[in-house]
C-alpha cells in the first residue's frame, strides 16, 4: 500500500470526481465478480481469466483485489474479483469496501455469483445488486451440487421474473463455462452504457421488501427438497464432530498431513540442495575464476550458496500448501473451528483465530493478514499476537535440518513433534496471559458447507500461487539477509571468514553474557540475528559460518560443534522469537499500533529467552 | 450489544436437538442481526439444532438449506416456538 491512497477506503468520497467520466480513458470495460462467501467465486474467476489474474491496486481503493485484463468478445477488459459478502448493506471491512466500489466504479457487467444449493438466501443479493441499477448476469454456480442435494431450479422462470439472465454452471468442473463467457460477451457486446450507483444506501431495500420480492421468486422457479439430501456430508459429521471423537481425530488428521509432507518433501529438499550444489561447483565456480578472490567468494558463496539453501525447500512449502487447501477447501477447516472454538472462546480467542493459527503453519503472513475478517480489535490483535507462535514452514526448515544433524532419524521424528506442541503451548499461555488486556465480544457465525472434494487442478493451482507469492515476499529479504550475513563474516578484509575476528564474531562474542546461560555460543548467536530478519537465511547462515557448503558436512560441522542440548535449547529459541520481519512490517500495517508490535515483538523475545533458559539449566542440572 | 437477554422465552440455545422449531424475533445488535438474517436466520424461518459441541461450545444450525455454527450466547438471543411434532 503505497502511503498516498492510505485513507480509508469507505471515507474517500469519489461520486463527484467520476460523475463526469464515462467510458474509462484506455477504452476498457470493467466487469466486477460479487457474491458471498463459499460460493466459488474465485474458482470461476481463475476458469475466466485462466493465467492473466494477478493481485494488484485498484485505482481509489487501498485494498488489493485481484484482477486481470483480458480480451472478452474481441474487446478488452478489466476483470476484478471483489471480496465475498453476504450483505451490501453491512458494516464489515469487506462490506464497506465494496460499496465503496460499486459508490466509485462504471461497471459496464456486474457478475453475481450465487450457491444455487443456497439459492434460497442467497438471491437477496440479486435483488440488491439489481436495486442499485447495475447491469447484472446470475451465474448459479455448483449446480450439479445443487441437483444432487434435491433441488429444482426453473432457469428460464428464474431469469423471467428477475428481468435478468441466469445461467447454471459449475466452476469446479467448468460445465457451462464456455456458455457463461459467451453470455459475458454478448452482454459486453451491445453498448449500454456503463452503470453506477451513487448512493448505495439510499436505495438498498429493507429486509421486509427482500421477503415480499423474494418470496414469489422462490414460489415461481425454485423447489426446495424437505431437507438436503446430502447424506454424505451428514454421515462425516456424525463422526468428525462427534463430542468424543472430533478432536482426537482432528489432530490425528494434522499430524498425518505433516508426517506425509515430510516423507516426501524431505528427500525432494535433499535432491534439490544435491543438484543445485552440483551446478555450483561444475558451472558457476569455473566461470567465476577470474575474477578478484572476494568478488567471486561473495557470489559464490554469499549470494548462490545462501539463495540455493532457500530455494531447495520451496518444495516442502508447495506440499504444505497442497495439503492445507484440500483440508481447507473441503469443508474440513470450518469444522475444526466448531471443535475448538468450546476451548478459544475461554482464551479469549475464537474458533477462527485457531484455524488462522493453523494456516501460520505454513506462513505466519497470510495468517496475520487473515485477521481482517475479526472486527473487534481486541480479538484481532490477541490473534495477532498469538498467530507469530504457529511454526511455519521457515522455522520447519531449520529445525528438520538440525534434527537430522544432532539427533538420530527416530529421535527426530519427536523432537520434530515436541516443537509443534511447544507452539500450541506457546500460544495458549499468550492467550490466557493476555486476554484480559484484549477483550472482546464479537459473536461468531460461521457457514459449515457441505464436505467437497476439490479437484487436483485447484489444488495444484492454489499451492503454485502460494509459492509464487511466498517467493515474492521473501527474495527480496533472503537477497538482503544472506548478503549481509556474508558480508559480516568476512569484514574486516583479511581476517579469515567468520572467525573471531570478523565483525559477526566480535557481535557474538558481545551477547555471550546474555546467551551463554541458554546454551547459544557465538557462532549460533549470529545465526539468530539473521534469523531476525527470515528464518529461511538461518540455515544459508549457518553454511556460511560454519564454511561448509555441502548440507551433509554442514551437519557433521554442526554435531561436532554442539551438543543436543544446545541444538534443541536453539531450537526453541528459534521457534519463539519473532519469526520474521515480514511479520513485524504486517502486524505494524495491520494493526496500525506502533506500540502493540514492539510489545509482540519484545513478548515473543522475553517468552524465548525463559523457555530456553529454563530448558538449557535444566539439562545441565540433570546431568550434575 | 448491551441488550439483556431474552426473558422466559424458549430461546435457540435451549432448543433440543433436532427438534425443529420457528424464530419469533431476534433481539441482537444491529450488525449482528444483519448477518444472522443474511445467513438464513430471521423470524419465520424454521431452524433445527443439528449438535452441540463439547465443553459447551457452539451449535450446529440448520437452517433451509445453510448449516452453520453459533455461539450458544448468541443463539440465546433468538426467541424460538418449538414445533410441537416433529416435522
Amino acid at each position: 500500500m503505497s502511503p498516498a491512497t492510505a485513507s480509508d477506503p469507505a471515507s474517500e468520497s469519489a461520486p463527484a470526481r467520476l460523475e463526469t467520466e464515462g467510458r474509462p480513458a484506455d477504452g476498457r470495460q470493467r466487469v466486477a465478480l460479487l457474491g458471498m462467501p463459499n460460493t466459488g467465486k474465485s474458482t470461476f474467476f481463475t476458469r475466466l481469466t485462466g493465467a492473466h489474474a494477478q493481485i494488484g491496486n485498484w485505482p481509489g481503493l487501498t485494498v488489493d483485489l485481484m484482477q486481470a485484463q483480458l480480451e472478452l468478445g474481441g474487446q478488452p477488459a478489466l476483470v476484478v474479483d471483489l471480496p465475498g459478502l453476504y450483505d451490501l448493506r453491512g458494516y464489515s471491512e469487506d462490506e464497506l469496501l465494496v460499496r465503496g466500489f460499486l459508490e466509485s466504479t462504471r461497471l459496464d457487467l456486474v457478475l453475481v455469483i450465487l450457491n444455487a444449493s443456497q439459492i434460497d438466501r442467497q438471491l437477496q443479493l440479486v435483488l440488491q445488486a439489481r436495486s442499485l441499477g447495475l447491469p447484472v448476469l446470475v451465474l448459479l454456480n455448483m449446480a450439479d451440487e445443487a441437483r444432487r442435494f434435491g433441488l429444482t431450479i426453473d432457469h428460464g422462470a428464474l431469469s423471467r421474473e428477475l428481468g435478468l439472465p441466469v445461467l447454471p454452471i459449475s466452476a469446479k468442473y467448468g460445465t457451462g463455462c464456455a456458455e457463461a463467457r459467451a453470455a459475458i460477451e454478448a452482454r459486453l457486446s451491445c453498448d449500454t452504457p456503463p452503470g453506477r450507483c451513487l448512493d448505495p444506501a439510499r436505495f438498498l431495500l429493507d429486509d421486509l421488501a427482500l421477503d415480499a420480492a423474494l418470496a414469489p421468486l422462490l414460489a415461481a422457479a425454485v423447489r426446495l427438497p424437505e431437507r438436503l439430501k446430502d447424506r454424505t456430508t451428514r454421515r462425516l459429521d456424525a463422526v468428525l464432530l462427534q463430542p468424543l471423537l472430533g478432536l482426537p481425530l482432528f489432530f490425528l488428521a494434522m499430524f498425518l498431513m505433516f508426517q506425509g509432507i515430510y516423507a516426501l518433501g524431505v528427500p525432494l529438499q535433499l535432491g534439490l540442495a544435491h543438484g543445485l550444489e552440483r551446478v555450483g561447483t561444475e558451472l558457476i565456480r569455473p566461470l567465476l575464476a577470474g575474477l578478484p578472490p572476494f568478488l567471486g567468494g561473495f557470489l559464490m558463496d554469499g549470494l548462490y550458496q545462501g539463495i540455493g539453501t532457500v530455494a531447495a525447500f520451496l518444495p516442502v512449502i508447495f506440499l504444505f500448501f497442497l495439503a492445507m487447501g484440500l483440508v481447507e477447501d473441503s469443508g474440513y477447516l470450518s469444522r475444526a473451528a466448531f471443535l475448538m472454538d468450546g476451548l478459544m472462546e475461554r482464551l479469549g480467542l475464537d474458533g477462527r483465530s485457531f484455524v488462522l493459527s493453523l494456516m501460520g503453519f505454513g506462513c505466519n503472513v497470510p495468517a496475520l493478514l487473515g485477521t481482517r475478517v475479526m472486527r473487534s480489535s481486541g480479538l484481532r490483535l490477541l490473534s495477532m499476537l498469538v498467530i507469530p507462535f504457529s511454526l511455519c514452514s521457515a522455522r520447519l526448515n531449520v529445525f528438520l535440518f538440525m534434527s537430522a544433524a544432532l539427533f538420530a532419524p527416530r529421535q527426530g521424528a519427536t523432537v520434530i513433534f515436541s516443537l509443534y506442541l511447544l507452539s500450541f503451548v506457546a500460544m495458549i499461555v499468550t492467550a490466557a496471559l493476555f486476554k484480559g488486556s484484549f477483550s472482546s465480544d464479537e459473536p461468531l457465525v460461521l457457514e459449515l458447507p457441505p464436505y467437497r472434494f476439490p479437484t487436483f487442478r485447484q489444488m495444484l493451482n492454489r499451492a503454485w500461487c502460494e509459492v509464487r507469492h511466498f517467493w515474492f515476499w521473501s527474495r527480496r529479504f533472503i537477497i538482503l539477509g544472506v548478503v549481509a550475513i556474508w558480508l559480516m563474516n568476512n569484514l574486516p578484509m583479511g581476517v579469515a571468514p567468520a572467525s573471531a575476528g570478523t565483525l559477526s564474531g566480535m557481535l557474538g562474542q558481545a551477547l555471550q553474557p546474555l546467551l551463554a546461560p541458554i546454551g547459544i555460543n557465538p557462532k549460533l548467536t549470529v545465526a539468530l540475528l539473521f534469523g531476525f530478519i527470515a528464518k529461511e537465511i538461518v540455515l544459508g547462515g549457518l553454511a556460511v559460518i560454519y564454511t561448509q557448503a555441502d548440507p551433509l558436512r554442514l551437519g557433521q560441522a554442526l554435531a561436532q560443534d554442539l551438543d543436543w542440548a544446545q541444538a534443541y535449547s536453539f531450537m526453541i529459541f528459534t521457534l519463539l522469537y519473532t519469526p520474521c520481519l515480514s511479520t513485524v512490517a504486517v502486524m505494524r500495517s495491520e494493526s496500525k499500533n506502533g506500540r502493540f508490535t514492539a510489545f509482540a515483538v519484545l513478548w515473543s523475545l522475553l517468552l524465548a529467552w525463559v523457555s530456553s533458559f529454563v530448558f538449557y539449566q535444566a539439562v545441565l542440572w540433570f546431568r550434575g | 450489544m448491551g441488550l439483556p437477554p431474552l426473558g422466559p422465552v424458549p430461546t435457540l440455545a435451549e432448543l433440543a436437538v433436532g427438534r425443529p422449531g420457528t424464530i419469533l424475533s431476534v433481539a441482537a445488535a444491529a450488525g449482528l442481526t444483519q448477518r444472522l438474517s443474511a445467513l438464513g436466520l430471521s423470524p419465520g424461518r424454521n431452524v433445527q439444532v443439528l449438535r452441540r459441541a463439547w465443553w459447551s461450545g457452539p451449535l450446529h444450525v440448520r437452517v433451509g438449506m445453510t448449516e452453520l455454527m453459533l455461539r450458544r450466547s448468541d443463539a440465546a438471543r433468538i426467541a424460538i416456538e418449538p414445533c410441537e411434532s416433529g416435522v
